[in-house]
């Protein structure tokens, strides 16, 4: 029998056989004949307002359910469109296949309407992408790219498919197995450096578990728990990684990095043995990288073995999957410390009474303004910690990664090495569509908000009723604080005044959402409370909050994390400590 | 900093040098020489690729290299236990009165006169690039009007293959990533 098919058959029947559920995008001429058997294909289409939506909640949709993303435009703009969250979910490592159409075969290179070489454009921001001219290829490609965007270090693929290819007539066969010469990702960790990382453990008195995304990735964070009640090391959660380890435990200290704990970000500094787990040595995190931890040793455990020694030279490598490794681990170290085991009483006593004397706080503003803090905590009290909570870029995300409490993996949402501003509401919209039993809210500030509103649109019309806090300082609040420490209050184009316009509530009202809006402290909870109670339509709150609250603690970015202040101009009190 | 020859082999499809290419761009990597071409099996080609920079750092770039999909084996190419060759032609300016001597420099270095007109020489040469070099140096006195050298190539010596321990016929062999010595496959 014959399985002669188009090659736009071909392709859903591969998403179909590569396990897709969903997908986000939006159709136009190149990609046209797919969207003629998506029209009758079991597969859920959501048509988002724009491309770069489709492809934050395609990384939405990924990071909360740990499978593909799927995203799919037409060629030219549509694809260019995708360049943004695409290079997003390269740098956060998010599974996601994007599908783009291409002009017909015979047209490409000549400049044809439409045209745009995203294969090319994308090569530095894509784990790997194909350009398809041959039907044939349809499914060997999206086999691999579902292949390659979810196993080792995960990350975007993109499949550019030329409109000829999705016309001409094939014959469908899925590909039962995968053989690719250049690609076979190591996860099982070499025996002899879980050894040397147990040996070294035993022998640390200040040792630090630096947990990065890549434990979350590799869904470990159970046996990431083991590890930190076996070692009894602190525990510090990089913004990636926020949600891998409960923040209520007592070993943990909460984040490192320029917007760290002042535990956190001490403890790496004077710690003698890194445990890394799954974690880059961002410059985020280590401020200037020389006078980074300049005492410790490096176990650096990563699935890309690129990672280990990039930034940081490793004492210890140790390549494979991070829950792997933790597993294998585990037993070495029970050995290990049957023969000898550190006292971290001291250790712990440094740095127990710089979490006591330095907790993450804020003030109220004095003007009886709303601190934008304050809801953020009042969200993440009230929503709990089964909540998804899914922040755009800047102040909001600062405070929404140190004021919500986190407690399981999964429900920290971010856009953490892009620094995507606009993230949150398509990212929150792929989330609720992945998990749509969730209650999902966007924690977003009125600069990103009003860069990817439109696809409240989309979840208006598909059912989709997640949660938008807009923290609405009317200005882009981040840049306004590098403008007030580092540019002499000159606030060059920082400011939105987006308390006049636009006016959010009949924006929200104007796509199908409910419209809220708090611009008092005693109304927080009440209006939370009201959003919290409309499950069948989006709802957007205006926060409307204190213009010139800032984020603290701060390592200003480059400088070395012992110069963290905790407010303007003022360091921690290292005198009284000794570290 | 020192010079690093790795043997690269990647598959034969289209947009893998703007791969290698874009890599070594947007990670800095300063790039010597780099020759391509098909190998003895048509689905793959070679590339030598000359890097001047420190140990560390050629760590770093075979890590990255073997991020990219289609590259399938790399290997460094050491002076004692590989060949190296470099070829060149170049234009000499050469009066009727100076093409003996010409034609005796090049000789010296195993060049041959593959080309002439009347105000000049071509000299084809092919050896280790400091012979060329000094050919290059001695061609010098002449005049040089156009010269193109192609980039470093270079073969192990005895009879393993780079493919050979890259490639097993069962798939793949795996080696410790993380060795800077070992031959890297993934």
């Amino acid at each position: 029998m014959s399985n002669q098919v188009t090659g736009a058959q071909s392709l859903v029947k591969s998403l179909e056989h590569a396990g897709v559920d969903v997908m986000f995008g939006i159709p136009g001429g190149a990609i046209l004949p797919a969207y003629d058997p998506i029209y009758d294909s079991k597969i859920r289409h959501i048509l988002v307002r724009h491309e770069q939506g489709a492809g934050h909640a395609a990384t939405g949709y990924a990071q909360v359910t740990g499978r593909v993303g799927v995203c799919i435009a037409t060629s030219g703009p549509g694809a260019t469109n995708l360049v943004t969250p695409i290079a997003d979910a390269a740098m956060d490592s998010v599974p996601m296949v994007a599908i783009t159409g291409q002009v017909p075969s015979a047209a490409i290179g000549t400049d044809a309407f439409q045209e745009a070489d995203i294969r090319g454009i994308t090569m530095p921001i894509t784990k790997h992408n194909f350009l398809i001219t041959n039907p044939d290829d349809i499914a060997g490609a999206i086999a691999e790219a579902f292949h390659i965007a979810s196993t080792g270090r995960p990350g975007p693929v993109l499949v550019d498919i030329a409109k000829d290819a999705l016309q001409k007539m094939t014959d469908f066969k899925w590909p039962t197995n995968i053989n690719l010469a250049g690609y076979n990702p190591k996860t099982k960790p070499a025996s002899q450096a879980i050894r040397d990382a147990a040996a070294l453990i035993a022998q640390s008195k200040k040792p630090v578990l630096y947990v990065g995304g890549g434990v979350i990735k590799a869904n470990a964070s159970k046996q990431l728990l083991q590890l930190a009640e076996l070692t009894g090391a602190p525990v510090v959660t990089t913004l990636m990684a926020r949600g891998a380890f409960p923040d209520s435990h007592s070993l943990h200290l909460g984040m490192p990095g320029m917007h760290g704990t002042v535990a956190a970000v001490t403890a790496l500094q004077k710690s003698d043995l890194l445990i890394t787990l799954g974690a880059r040595f961002d410059d985020r995190v280590t401020g200037k990288l020389s006078t980074f931890a300049v005492n410790a040793k490096i176990i650096h455990a990563d699935i890309d073995p690129a990672e280990i020694g990039k930034n940081r030279f490793a004492d210890v490598a140790i390549v494979g999957d991070v829950g792997e490794a933790m597993t294998a681990l585990i037993p070495a170290l029970e050995a290990e410390f049957k023969k000898s085991k550190p006292d971290l009483t001291q250790w712990w006593s440094q740095i127990g009474a710089l979490r006591a004397k330095y907790p993450v706080g804020y003030d109220h503003p004095e003007d009886g303004s709303v601190s934008p803090q304050y809801v953020i905590e009042r969200i993440g009290a009230i929503a709990g910690p089964d909540a998804i909570y899914v922040a755009g870029v800047g102040q909001h995300q600062m405070w929404a990664s140190q004021f919500v409490k986190y407690e399981k993996p999964r429900t920290w949402l971010n856009s953490g090495g892009a620094g995507t501003m606009g993230y949150a509401v398509p990212a929150a919209m792929g989330a609720k569509v992945g998990l749509p039993d969730a209650t999902v809210w966007a924690i977003d500030g009125d600069g990103c908000f009003q860069m990817t509103n439109q696809e409240l649109v989309t979840c208006a019309l598909n059912n989709i009723p997640i949660k938008v806090a807009i923290i609405n300082n009317e200005s882009l609040g981040m840049v306004r604080q590098w403008q007030t420490l580092f540019y002499n209050s000159r606030y060059s184009n920082t400011s939105l005044e987006s308390k006049r316009i636009p006016d959010f509530v009949k924006l929200a009202d104007a796509m199908g959402c409910v419209g809220l809006r708090c611009d008092t402290t005693g109304d927080v909870d009440k209006v939370i409370e009201e959003a919290m109670a409309i499950n069948d339509q989006p709802v957007v709150v205006d926060f409307s909050v204190f213009r010139d609250a800032m984020v603290w603690p701060m390592v200003a970015a480059g400088t070395s994390n012992d110069d963290i202040l905790v407010a303007r101009e003022t360091a921690p009190d290292w005198d009284s400590q000794e570290l | 900093m020192a010079t690093h020859t790795l043997s690269v082999l990647v598959e034969n499809s289209p947009g893998v040098l703007a791969r290698v290419a874009s890599l070594f761009s947007r990670r800095g990597y300063n790039i010597d020489s780099l020759a391509v071409g098909p190998t003895e099996n048509s689905e793959i080609s070679r590339m030598t690729i000359v890097l001047n920079l420190d140990g560390h750092a050629l760590d770093q770039v075979i890590a990255q290299l073997f991020k990219l999909i289609n590259v399938i084996g790399i290997s460094e190419m050491t002076d004692t236990d590989s060949i190296k060759r470099e070829a060149l032609l170049v234009k000499v300016k050469a009066k009727q009165s100076e093409r003996e001597k010409v034609a005796a420099v090049a000789a010296k270095y195993n060049g041959v006169i593959v080309d002439e007109s009347v105000a000049s020489l071509t000299v084809e040469a092919t050896g280790p690039s400091a012979d060329i070099e000094a050919l290059l140096k001695s061609l010098e006195q002449f005049g040089i009007k156009e010269l193109v050298q192609s980039g470093l190539i270079a073969l192990e010596r005895g009879s393993v293959t780079l493919a050979d321990r890259t490639l097993s016929t069962s798939g793949l062999a795996i080696s410790d990533p993380n060795s800077a010595t070992a031959d890297y496959q993934n």
